[in-house]
């Protein structure tokens, strides 16, 4: 049974441990500041955490004493701006700063790569580091690859990578998901990029550009270890699924109250079951009728379950970020944190579900120990 | 010699006592200053070296100019504030 869990949100790190009286705060770190993303990293136990300071910028600190305590690490920086150089987000026309705005996910590699991390920043720059984040490297492949120029801000002012997917029996296959800018994907670590695959279609665009690779939004992108061609998408307008690799996506509507939402979790072995939080589109973002939901598919995205047993059903405006949701080892248990501060924990499946802290701040990302 | 000093809200996050140092500018100061202290520089200066959006250096009450490359003059006796800006939620 998974018996610990990390919680990030706006102001500051929550642990949490299952006891025999249920699930209940154990530590909390860096109160009044945000942490963005944490990665309990299974292959050392160690903890890293991304904590963005509004004023002095965002930090990476690591635990190797189980989250009792964390030290401040080396975090990603960007190298020196070529002068003359003309680096401009294509939507809103800013320049695109060269300076680490925000960690907005890390992964570990394989086992067999030791020291192998690699995280995903806002204004776009993907980081890798091989020694277990002593030191981190721009990968300036896919930084300096012309398609970037083309990855826009959405509710931030710069595209960023929020979902980072190693292939779990070939590390060097990587793929990186933009917001916005769409799925990119290596086969070579990280020494060039491809963003080609098709299927994803972006209701936001002119109807000739709605097609294009680089022009979509995936919210979230997650790959099922046992199964790793397949990958799971909560796109803005859709919600997709891939069964080879990211070559080819195809849309999934039936059952759906809606289709724009920002989590997605796949069960570990099972690539036919996923789980989505579906919200009300774009323009509302709030849970439709007030009601806070999970959809579930067991059939690969053939049909939903709508779960709501323990989940508020009045006037309810909790939103789930894309880090939000999350699925343990066995796939039995999902944890799902909100805007609003509750977090709830189902130990089936998403059958029922229970509010194990009602109060906490906004959460951008839960992780169990020992889950992916 | 002109004596830099850091706002408190910075100082619950890394240690950063009021230092005395040498430069005739901002820049010089503060290298001084991040020589002694590394873990400070990206907690004030972004990637690029300028200062951060939300932090701001008085010198002898007066706001700098340049926060790019922090090239405004001090004097020998100068009193130095790196403060943050009043921003946030």
């Amino acid at each position: 049974m998974t018996d610990r869990l990390y919680v990030g949100t706006r102001k500051g790190l929550f642990v949490l441990d299952r006891a025999e009286a249920g699930w209940a705060v154990v530590s909390r770190h860096f109160l009044g500041v945000g942490v963005t993303m944490v990665l309990p990293d299974k292959r050392t136990g160690r903890v890293h955490a991304a904590v963005q300071h509004g004023h002095f910028g965002t930090k990476l600190h690591r635990s190797d004493d189980g989250a009792r305590t964390f030290v401040e690490a080396a975090t990603p920086k960007y190298p020196p701006k070529p002068e003359g150089l003309e680096d401009i987000e294509p939507f809103r026309k800013k320049p695109v700063p060269w300076s680490l705005m925000q960690v907005w996910s890390i992964e570990a590699g394989l086992p067999n790569q030791p020291g192998r991390l690699w995280a995903g920043t806002i204004p776009g720059g993907l980081f890798k580091s091989d020694d277990d984040g002593d030191s981190w490297q721009l990968v300036r492949s896919l930084w300096d690859h012309e398609g970037r120029k083309r990855w826009s801000g959405g509710g931030y002012d710069f595209g960023g990578i929020h979902s980072i997917c190693v292939h779990p029996e070939d590390g060097a296959k990587v793929s990186a998901s933009v917001s916005i800018g769409g799925v990119w994907r290596s086969d070579d670590d990280g020494e060039s990029w491809r963003c080609d695959g098709t299927g994803m279609r972006a209701e936001y665009m002119p109807p000739d550009l709605a097609q294009d690779p680089v022009a979509q939004d995936p919210h979230r992108v997650v790959q099922c270890p046992a199964a790793p061609e397949v990958l799971w998408c909560q796109h803005h307008n859709g919600v997709f699924r891939s069964t080879d690799g990211g070559d080819s996506w195809t849309e999934l509507q039936d059952g759906l109250p809606s289709t724009f939402g920002f989590a997605v979790a796949v069960h570990p072995t099972d690539p036919q079951t996923a789980w989505l939080v579906p919200a009300e589109k774009d323009e509302c973002r709030i849970p439709k009728d007030g009601q806070v939901i999970v959809a579930r598919t067991r059939d690969g995205g053939q049909s939903f379950d709508i779960l709501k047993d323990g989940l508020p059903q009045q006037d309810a405006y909790d939103l789930v970020y894309r880090h939000g949701l999350a699925v343990n080892a066995t796939g039995q248990t999902l944890a799902m944190g909100s805007t609003s501060g509750a977090l709830w924990v189902s130990d089936d499946q998403g059958d029922h579900f229970e509010c194990v802290q009602a109060h906490l701040p906004p959460i951008y990302c839960v992780r169990f120990d020992g889950g992916f | 010699m002109a004596v830099v000093h850091f706002t408190q809200n910075l100082r619950r996050h890394v240690s950063c006592p009021s230092v005395s140092v040498g430069g005739n500018t901002v820049a010089q100061a503060l290298d001084q200053v991040f020589e002694l202290h590394p873990v400070l520089q990206s907690y004030v200066l972004d990637d690029q070296g300028g200062l951060r959006d939300h932090v701001t250096v008085f010198v002898d009450g007066c706001q700098v100019h340049d926060r790019k490359t922090l090239c405004d003059a001090l004097k020998p006796d100068s009193e130095v504030y790196v403060m943050q800006a009043l921003s946030g939620g």
